[in-house]
This record gives C-alpha cells, structure tokens and sequence, in this order.
C-alpha cells in the first residue's frame, strides 16, 4: 500500500483541460471545493482552442437543450464568471433553408420544439431572412433564428476558463499525461509524471482521449475520433452579423468584429491523435469554399489565410455522454461533444459541479447519460 | 501564361529553384526519374541568383562571379529534362505527399513519391522601433530591385546590420551607381572575440578573400560606424531620419531609406506545415529541420536542401542540394551509381560557424522592448506580447488567443522568431522549451474563388491536370 | 509598358514586378493596414511580409512583389480592409 504522505489528497481529478475540464474545475471551486486538473499538453491545445467559436442553441438535438439553453445564461454573464468577456458577441444564429423542403422540415422542427415548450427557434420567411443575412442568395425562402445565440472567441475562453479556475484554488497541471488511473477503496488515484493524487471523485474529460480512459476503467464506449475542419480569410469589410449555418451541405459562417471570415461546417480532416496532428482534406475545403461561393458573391475574391483541424470526440449518436457512471461510484462521464460542445462548456461544467457537489441537479440531463449505450465491454472502443 | 504541372504523379518534386532547387532537380531528371521543380519567381535563381536570365545588370562585374555562376546551373536544370514551373506557388504540403499547387489563377494537386523543399531563407526580422514605417526596407528587398530591375537608391539612405549579405549588398549598389551615406554596423563587439576559435577554418574557406575585399571596397567609399548598439527608425507616415547609439553616443541621421540586415534564417513555413520536426538552433538562433546526412527530415520521403536545413550558403546548397537527389534517386533505383557529394558540402560549408559566431545578431535586436511592434501583421507591441505572458499566455499558439500575433497574411514569418524568443526571455524557458507557432496550411493565402474552381473529385482532378 | 495606378498611367519595364515599377513610379503608393490604416510599403521583396499586397486587376490582397509588370494592368493601393465584391 502506498503511504498516504505521498499522496495529494484533493476533492476531485479532472482530466482533460479542455473548455469542459477548465468550466467543470472552476465551478467545483466556486462550490468549494478542490479539483486538480491534468492537461497533458496545454489547456485549450486541440477542439476547445480551435473550433469554430459558435455560441448555439440552435438545431440542437431535444436531449441537450436544457443544457444548451442553462449554458447560454452563463454565456451572457461571461465576465462576471471569469473576468474576460471572452470575445463573446450574441448577433444571433440563423439556419439558412436553401429550398421550400427545407423550410417546411423547420416549421415542423419548431412547431415540436414549441409544444415541448422550448421557444429559442423561431421561424423566420425570406424578408426577415433577408434583413439579418442580407447577403444571402436570393434563392433561400427563409430559416430559423436563435436570436441570442452568438459567437465567441474559443482559445480566449478556454484560456479565460482556466485562469480563474486556477486563482479560485485549483491545481493546473499541463503538459504531463494523467497515468495509472485506478480505484482503490473508495478514492481514485493518478499519476501525474513524479507527483500523485487521491480524490474521491474523478472526471473524465478528455475530449478525443476520452474513450482510452473509460475503457481502461471497464466502461468503454465506441467514441471516434473526428477532426472537424475550419479556414479563415483576410479581413473584408463588414457585411454580416448572425452566425450562418446550413443544414443540407455542411457550412457554417461567420465575420469577426476584425473582419475575417469563418468558414466551417463540419468537413472533416484526418486526425493523428498520437501525433497531435490532423491532415486536411482540401477537396473537402473546396466545397466549403463552393458552397459559399454560391451562397454569398460578396465573398468570391476573399483570399483563405489559414486552414485547421481540432481532434475531437464524436459518440455514434452525436450527442456527449455526461453524467455519473453506470460502473464506477465517483465517476463522471464528460466527454463526445461530436463537434458542438464549446457552446455547452459553460453550463456543463455547472451542471456537473452540482454532481459532485450536491449529488444532484435540476438541469434535465437523462439523455446524456453513458447508460444509453447497450452493455458496456472493455473493448469497444475506437 | 503559365502551364499546369502536366501530371498528376510525379517521381520528385522540388519545391524552389534556387541553388539547392535547381541542382537536385537536374539531377534527379538526369537519372531519368520524372521531376517537377515548382518556383514562386519570375525565373530561375531564388534570392542569391534572382534574374539571372533576366538580369537587366548585364556587366559581370557589378553583380560579381558568384552570382553569374547560377547561370550555368540554371542553364543545366533547364536541359536536364525536369519539368520546370515557375510562378507557381506551392499550398499546401502534407505528411502523404500530397502537394497543393497554384499556377495562374488555378490550383491543382500533385502527388510525389519524394519531396524536396528547397524553399531556402528568408531575412531575420529586425524588430527595432519604426521598422514598419515606409522607407525602411530589408537588403533583400533593396537587392531583389538591383538584381531584377536595376534599381538602386538615389535617395538619402542607410544601410543597418550585420552579416556578409550587408557588404555584399553595398559593394553592388556603390558599383551600379547607387547611393549610401552611412552604415550603421552592428557586429556587437564582444563576437570578435567568440568567433576567434573558428576564425582558421573560415581564413581557409572561399568566403574568407572576397569578403575581405569587399568591405575595403565600400569602406573606401561610405562612411561606416561600428559598435552600434540600438537603433531607431522615425518619421510621420514615412521614413525621415535615423537615430543610433555607438560608443555611448546618440547620433540622428536625415534619411528617406534604411536597409535593414541581420543575417538570414531557414523559411520553415512549408516544412513545418507539412510536419516536419524542427529544433531550436542555438547557434544560428533559428528553427532548422531535424535532418540526416541527405536532407531527409523526419517525414519519410521529404527532404530539406539549401538554406532550409539550416544557413550555409548559396555553395552549400548546391551540394545539399544534390545529396538530396542522390538520396531520392538511390530510393528509387537502389542500384544507381551515385556519387558522394559529402566532401565537397564538407568544402562548401567550411568557414560557416565563424560566420555564425561574428555574426549572431545582439539580443537587443532580436528581442525588442516597449512600444516596438513585434507583429507587423496585427500591429501587437513586444509590451502587448509580455502582457499576455503576465495573464497566462505560455506560448505562441497561446499568444494567438490574446493577440492574434502570426495570424495575418504573412503566418508567422516576421514574428515567430521574435515572439519565441521574447516569450522564452519572459518566462525563463529556452526557445526549444517555448516552441514555435503551429503552422498550417495554406502557407501562402489563396483566393476564396480558386480553392471553389478546384475539380470536385479525383477524377475531375485528373481531367483538368491532364488537359 | 504602360499599367494604371489609382488610374494614373505610369510606364513600367518589362521584368518588373508589381512593387518594384510602383516604387519606381515615384507616386505615393503608400498602402493602409487593415488593423490600424497605418501606412505601408513593400519591406522584403520576397514574398515573406506581406506588406506589399495591392490590388490587381480587381483583385485584392495579390503580392504585388511576385507578380510581373503586363501592359494595361489595373493596380489599386490597398487603403485598410480591402473592399470585396467589386
């Protein structure tokens, strides 16, 4: 038996420095308690760093909806959580239906969405449409908006996360992969390089990592990992405000107050996870590039500045796996955001605060929970 | 205008045609291995050799023996059978090969079974208050102009720095006419001494005789200050005056031009993006590729020559240029007679770290302070930059969050080493310990409208690539 | 040759590029930046700085340093962000 005096004994070991790993360890600290979280590169270095900002309630799938909408709250107080206001701009989000069958298929999804009393999706018809995206083809009929959903700067937030994690009392260690995670009686124990600790509740937050860790503690999941790609252009005059998304092709679209364009939308690159690398897909770039072509002529000789991937978790149903364990007491599942968590970092690390704090939340979370994949084995995973 | 690669394989591609680039392209196509060299210039030559077809600067001896020396090389490249495009500006690069091409407005993609980027250097940047200002230039930039329009200054001017480049550089003005009042040398005394353990392999070398004669030649002419220990360019909306510090004095000069020099550094953009392993140069105090006897770098099948794989000259880059299609062409054809190039690049690289040693740049011109714009790009201060450190940036991936420093168009290329280094400084880490920025693809900015224009799939592709 | 600056012609030689026949022209071809409107010239005439992007032909952002001189060319200075859809 390891001596205890070898031992840093904390309240929680998160692992994973992700926006979800740094919002999770802030709010355990507001809760009072003491987390250490274990980053083996640098806080924000893969998809929490480099995605594509958005701040979206919008086309969200119903089960994470509570989430998204207790996140968005904290979204639009940022600064008075972590004394940044984190880039963060709400000009709304807007889903452009290119045809008359995507329009319907929206006023269908709204209509559901309302009588389960949910209200942040509005139907909007081609002059509203026109008015918030006035560059915009005039082929689309209209779109849905969420009118407080924004935008905000992703690696500053990340980095804003955990700096005021780290002032309120927690432990940041970057760099050092977490090793030999075990339970032994009623703590778990990690190593971290040279150092050790015990906690009695750990948290699993690991992003594209994320799968090797339940699978090591017996609660493997089939989580991929996916490289969502984005580019950027040269400043251009201002000509946009909402955040523009698309359903049938993958693109998402966005200009910064500094006048660069984003251009996502979900194409994604070849990752080399144990490279900490991704090669991207051009030919898959140049359909964005197509798409927005086609979609916004203003755009046709903007010059692309830059292309990226950030590694990230996908679960095969597209929403994350958050909540406590089915095998482990004192687990916490944090993880498979499928390339939309940033917007819910905020709220989940709230939500899961109250977890461990108080064993409990009144954030309906059930559908999110690793439970939902038949019989956990210790093999499957990615 | 300009042709499309007329392929969509190829055996090699060499990427730059400069000594290193031109050298291993003939070769390889000598050995009868399908070649494509891609350039971003006009012509042949790269920096040491720009224009050397099209030179309007026709007498030998304005521009010196070494520089019509790349006429026969590039004559060679020319009758070797390589596939040769100039004005086409290689993307994109990845670990499979794959290489993102644009040729007159249109991009295409290749495939090669052996890369060799010879992409050379480019000048340190020399972050000194008012270096933004216009009228303040580098020498490259006052030598692309002389080599490939015959232009020279006719204004009053200054020429600042250090390094072989500097005197070579005035000698050529003086020579075609143009006008220098004053340089400013800034060699920091203390390197005399530190260079003198190199001091008999470089008396030995090729470098040793010419230099010497052509800092007595512009000697002879302009009036020269050492010792020059800061430096300061100002002027509103434009370059007016000059001001340094020597020998404990201040002293301003009126001038509408100031060359800036403080030695050249590898251009890492493309290999980097391509993810080749770089480490931090102590003594160059640069990032050079990891590399082996051949250039071949820690991407199986990419090769670095010439000034990439770290700075040795425009002689050395020939022969690193040919080991590296020696290289290529034994992977191809294991029983190719190839001869070792290894002790003439010995020869060539002979003298190089006296070079390196006198000329290290002085900290207080690589590391800046205040007010100085470190970022040229987004216009970030070295005091912006040490106010990220102060609330948590550890890193220039982490600096981009706070100040977007290399997210402009020029990715890096006049900050990285210099917020590197001012990082490492702040932190007390070394610049190995602080890393560099992640670059990536496309290294050079492409119009919205090409990357839309490219063939939807492979097949498409070829159909284009082919016609 | 002659290109058009602002709509000015200037006459340019044959080899030039973009940046060395604006230099040559003796016009102010001054840029502005897109982050501050700062003022501008080309600084490395290599195709590393950036900062003598021009509009060509009604193309912005170009590397005015790379791109050879053609009789009749349109060239813009670029005065902060570069207007799109032209």
């Amino acid at each position: 038996m390891s001596q205890l005096r070898d031992w840093t004994l904390v309240d929680v070991i998160i692992i994973g420095g992700g926006i979800h790993g740094c919002s999770t360890a802030l709010h355990l600290c507001l809760a009072g308690l003491k987390p250490v979280l274990i980053e083996k590169d640098y806080a924000g270095r893969h998809a929490s760093g480099v995605n594509a900002g958005g701040v979206r309630q919008l086309a969200r799938d119903v089960a994470e909806i509570p989430l998204s909408i207790r996140s968005m709250g904290i979204w639009e107080n940022i600064a008075d959580l972590v004394d940044d206001d984190c880039g963060f701009e709400s000009h709304g989000q807007v889903l452009v239906a290119e045809n008359e069958a995507e329009l319907a298929d929206f006023r269908a999804r709204v209509a559901d969405l309302n009588a389960r009393g949910f209200t942040h999706e509005e139907l909007i018809d081609g002059a509203e449409l026109r008015r918030l995206v006035p560059a915009v083809a005039e082929s689309c009929p209209g779109g849905v908006v969420s009118r407080r959903d924004g935008a905000a700067q992703p690696a500053r937030t990340t980095a804003a996360f955990r700096r005021k994690a780290e002032q309120l009392g927690a432990i940041i260690h970057e760099g050092v992969p977490a090793t030999n995670i075990r339970k032994d009686g009623k703590l778990w124990r990690v190593d971290v390089g040279s150092e050790r600790y015990a906690a009695p509740a750990l948290v699993n937050a690991a992003g594209a990592w994320a799968g090797h860790i339940s699978a090591e503690l017996y609660e493997g999941v089939a989580v991929e990992t996916i490289a969502p790609m984005l580019m950027i252009t040269s400043p251009v005059p201002h000509f946009i405000d909402p955040v523009v998304i698309l359903r049938g092709r993958k693109l998402s679209f966005k200009q910064f107050k500094n006048g660069t364009v984003l251009i996502g939308g979900g194409h994604l690159a070849t990752p080399y996870k144990e490279l900490n690398e991704t090669v991207l897909d051009w030919r898959k770039l140049a359909e964005s590039a197509r798409t927005v072509f086609e979609l916004f002529a203003v755009m046709r000789s903007a010059t692309i500045v830059r292309a990226w991937a950030g590694i990230e978790a996908r679960m095969p149903d597209d929403i994350p796996v958050f909540g406590p364990s089915a095998v482990h007491e004192g687990l916490y599942h944090q993880f498979g955001f499928s390339a939309h968590g940033f917007q819910l970092g905020p709220g989940a690390g709230a939500v899961m605060a109250e977890l461990i704090a108080h064993g409990g939340t009144q954030t309906p979370i059930g559908g999110l929970n690793i439970s939902r994949f038949s019989k956990p084995t210790p093999s499957a995973t990615a | 205008m300009s042709a499309v690669p007329k392929h969509e394989n190829y055996d090699v591609v060499v990427i730059g045609a400069g000594p290193a680039g031109l050298a291993a392209a003939e070769m390889t196509a000598g050995f009868a291995l399908s070649t494509l060299l891609l350039d971003e210039n006009a012509g042949p030559g790269g920096q040491v050799w720009r224009a050397i077809n099209s030179t309007p600067v026709k007498s030998e001896a304005l521009l010196g023996s070494d520089y019509w020396s790349g006429a026969e090389i590039a004559k060679a490249a020319r009758d070797s059978g390589a596939e040769i495009i100039h004005r086409a500006t290689v993307w994109s690069l990845d670990r499979n090969l794959e290489i993102g091409v644009s040729v007159g407005g249109g991009s295409a993609f290749i495939k090669a079974k052996r890369v060799i980027i010879a992409t050379g250097a480019q000048e340190r940047p020399f972050p000194i208050p008012g270096w933004t200002l216009p009228g303040v230039m580098t020498a490259g930039a006052a030598q692309t102009m002389l080599k490939s329009s015959g232009l020279v200054p006719d204004c009053p001017t200054v020429l600042a720095g250090q390094g072989p480049l500097l005197w070579l550089l005035a000698a050529q003005i003086l020579r075609l006419g143009g006008r220098i009042d004053h340089i400013l040398d800034t060699t920091p005394r203390a390197n005399y001494i530190a260079a003198l353990p190199h001091a008999f392999a470089f008396f030995t070398s090729p470098y040793f005789g010419k230099g010497l004669a052509m800092m007595r030649e512009v000697r002879a002419k302009v009036r020269v200050t050492s010792g020059v220990t800061e430096l300061a360019a100002s002027g509103n909306g434009k370059l007016e005056s000059v001001t340094y510090v020597a020998g404990g004095k201040r002293e301003t000069l009126p001038a509408e031009l100031l060359l800036l020099h403080q030695g050249v550094v590898p251009n890492v953009n493309l290999a980097m993006a391509a993810g080749v392993e770089h480490r931090w140069n102590e003594l160059q105090l640069c990032w050079t590729p990891v590399l082996d006897a051949f250039g071949n770098s820690s991407i199986a099948g990419i090769a670095i020559a010439g000034d990439g794989a770290g700075i040795g000259g425009a002689q050395a880059a020939v022969w690193r240029g040919r080991a590296a299609a020696g290289s290529a062409i034994k992977a191809a054809r294991s029983n190719a007679k190839v001869s070792d190039v290894s002790p003439q690049l010995r020869r060539a690289e002979r003298g190089r770290a006296f070079l390196d040693v006198l000329f290290q740049p002085a900290k207080q011109f690589r590391i800046p302070q205040g007010d100085t714009i470190v970022c040229r790009c987004e216009e970030i201060t070295a005091k912006d930059v040490l106010d990220s450190v102060a609330i948590g940036a550890t890193g220039p991936n982490q600096l981009k969050a706070y100040r977007r420093t290399g997210m402009g168009p020029c990715q890096g290329r006049l900050c990285g080493l210099t917020v590197t280094e001012l990082m490492a400084e702040a932190r007390g880490k070394t610049p190995q310990e602080i890393g560099y920025y992640r670059l990536r693809a496309p290294v050079k900015p492409i119009m919205l409208s090409e990357l839309a224009s490219l063939p939807k799939n492979d097949e498409a592709t070829k159909a284009v690539v082919r016609g | 040759m002659t290109i058009h600056v602002e709509g000015h012609p200037i006459t340019a030689r044959e080899g030039d590029t973009v940046s060395a026949a604006l230099l040559a022209s003796g016009l102010d071809v001054r840029r502005a930046t897109a982050v501050s409107g700062a003022k501008r010239l080309p600084y490395c005439m290599m195709g590393v700085c950036f900062d003598c992007l021009v509009t060509i032909d009604g193309v912005g952002n170009r590397q005015g340093c790379l791109v050879p001189v053609a009789e009749g060319m349109q060239i813009d200075i670029q005065k902060g962000k570069r207007e799109i859809g032209k």
